[in-house]
């Protein structure tokens, strides 16, 4: 549990993808491609270079700069959302299609609204620099407005 | 905020059925994410779904024909897992197998034509120049926007699909006249002019630079005068492969480039690369651990699917040798050039010398090569960048020639060293 007095950091974020979520950071140390690189039935990352190779997403709070390959991407996000082995949320720097499609499909068709924001070069190197160091409960939050939140405690 | 038409706000309310609407949203939450100010007409629509990616594949596809979903422009699909043609191909499990069938079937229902082919351009009805379409399939995407001149961004699992059903697409990127310049200059230096052989130097070419490009538009100076439509698509399919490239220019050879100078607006080229026949000799060698003389197992071509124009090379090739492959040799293609090549005679000829035609499907993507384990030759860039990933071969990478050579001495035989 986090004392009520832990500290609160925001930062401001785009909502390309509407949607709340929380959970603990996992920051991408590289792009990842879904298709090919995610096991969704499973719940793993099987890119063989991926330096977050092993790594669950389920309930995390996804941080990753940029996407890269395949559309079919879209698919295979969109079924780890559905399977339960998806993120929580996704906070990028670069806001990407195929990976926003996946998120969007799923919500339309499950019900889970996992939001996808993008933050400023500048908030994305905080961002980075609060993910690689104490631990935290990450808030995402990225309304119709428009106007999102990236809001870390502890 | 998006600008929607009455019409637009229509299909949005779901006085066109559930699958519409359904259809419509996702495609205005892309729109919007895309920053797109507005949507456009498009004349035609090409569909990536058939490959299962898990069950969200499927159930997106039944939400929609459960929703009296009916396509709105003419539209073809891109290959599945299954060569229904040949079904007895199909080294896979039982269950994926039927998973497959029924993704292929749902989107039939929902009113595509049945063409499961990667080349949609080589069929009847291709776009014409400046036409609007959203198509999928990076190698599909690209010949339409570079040797035809249409227009289409680089579209995919979903949207390609909502696309088709409201007939609507988002109004940016390469639908836009002014986004459509080249930005990167590749200067060929002694690119091969001679026919045979050399369409091994079209897809090192791609695959180099699409490396180099990424998401931005190539235009290349210094390719033949006479170069073909399958040379274009070599070039297309592998720039596709190693880059996020949806359009490239051809200066003298594609239309939105007569000049050097129309190519690029009539501004000097941001980059330029100088590229040399040894550069892209090196770049043939980085795709292929083979030697001379190492011992094959089969050969794969046709990845994009194989031409009319490419099965009377093969025959060619064949004829000049007289002889049988002593190995399996694969050439992929759609159903229609199955058809066109049985009533010209050709398919009996290509049966006769050994050669197996797969269609609907690719022999990367899904189990129907006899043999996997051990070397397998084939002349597609986008083949061997992606078939030992996928299906886990090794591979020689090589001109049709040398796999038609390679392919009857069931070893490696390369033109030059």
């Amino acid at each position: 549990m986090t004392p009520h007095d832990a500290p609160v950091t925001r930062w401001p974020a785009a909502a390309v993808v509407t949607g709340q979520g929380s959970g603990q950071a996992l920051l991408m140390e590289q792009p990842l491609s879904f298709w090919g690189g995610y096991d969704a039935a499973r719940g793993c990352i099987v890119e063989a270079h991926h330096p977050q190779l092993g790594a669950n997403l389920a309930g995390r709070v996804m941080l990753m700069a940029s996407a890269k390959g395949s559309s079919s991407s879209s698919s295979v996000l969109a079924e780890a959302i559905r399977n339960g082995t998806g993120p929580a949320a996704i906070v990028m720097r670069e806001p990407d299609l195929i990976v926003g499609l996946g998120c969007i499909v799923a919500s339309e068709l499950y019900g889970c609204h996992v939001p996808v924001l993008v933050v400023s070069s500048d908030d994305w190197r905080e961002l980075v620099q609060r993910a690689q160091g104490r631990p935290g409960l990450w808030h995402v939050q990225a309304p119709e407005s428009g106007a999102g939140e990236v809001r870390v405690v502890g | 905020m998006i600008d929607l038409t009455a019409r637009d706000r229509e299909m949005l309310s779901g006085r066109d059925g559930a699958a519409t609407a359904l259809a419509m949203r996702v495609l205005v939450r892309s729109a919007t994410l895309m920053g797109a100010e507005s949507l456009l007409d498009i004349r035609s629509a090409h569909i990536d779904g058939c490959l299962y990616h898990g069950q969200a594949s499927l159930d997106f596809v039944e939400r929609l024909v459960d929703g009296g979903g009916k396509v709105r422009v003419p539209t073809t699909l891109n290959v599945g897992s299954l060569d229904l043609i040949h079904p007895e191909l199909f080294r896979g499990g039982e269950a994926v197998q039927s998973q497959a069938r029924r993704l292929m079937q749902a989107h039939v229902e929902l009113g595509c034509e049945s063409t499961f082919t990667c080349a949609p351009y080589q069929g009847r009805n291709r776009p014409q120049f400046g036409e609007q379409i959203a198509w999928a399939e990076s190698n599909a995407i690209v010949f339409a926007n570079s040797v035809l001149g249409a227009r289409t961004n680089r579209y995919g699992d979903f949207m390609d699909l909502c696309a088709a059903l409201t007939g609507r697409a988002p109004c940016c990127g390469l639908h836009v006249t002014e986004n459509r310049l080249g930005q990167v200059l590749f200067a060929l230096q002694d690119f091969p002019l001679e026919r045979a052989g050399r369409d091994i130097y079209f897809a090192a070419l791609g695959l180099l630079a699409g490396k180099h490009a990424g998401a931005r538009i190539p235009v290349f100076d210094g390719l033949p005068t006479d170069t073909s439509e399958d040379e274009l698509k070599a070039l297309g399919a592998a720039c596709a492969t190693t880059g996020a490239v949806g359009l490239f220019h051809a200066v003298g050879i594609t239309p939105e480039a007569p000049t050097q100078s129309a190519a690029f607006g009539g501004r000097p080229p941001p980059q330029t690369l100088r590229v040399s026949r040894a550069d892209l000799d090196q770049t043939r060698a980085t795709l292929s651990t083979a030697r001379s003389g190492d011992r094959l197992v089969a050969v794969s071509v046709g990845t994009p699917h194989f031409s009319l124009a490419e099965f009377d090379q093969l025959l060619g090739l064949l004829d000049e040798q007289q002889a049988k492959p002593s190995i399996d040799f694969y050439v992929n293609t759609s159903r229609f050039i199955l058809w066109e090549l049985e009533q010209a005679g050709k398919l009996r000829r290509l049966h006769e010398r050994g050669i197996t035609v797969v269609t609907d499907t690719c022999t990367y993507i899904t189990p129907v090569m006899r043999q996997t384990r051990g070397l397998i030759m084939t002349n597609s860039g986008k083949w061997a960048h992606y078939a030992p990933a996928n299906i886990g071969v090794e591979v020689a990478f090589g001109s049709l020639r040398e796999c038609v050579l390679s392919a009857l001495r069931a070893e490696v035989v390369f033109d030059a060293p």
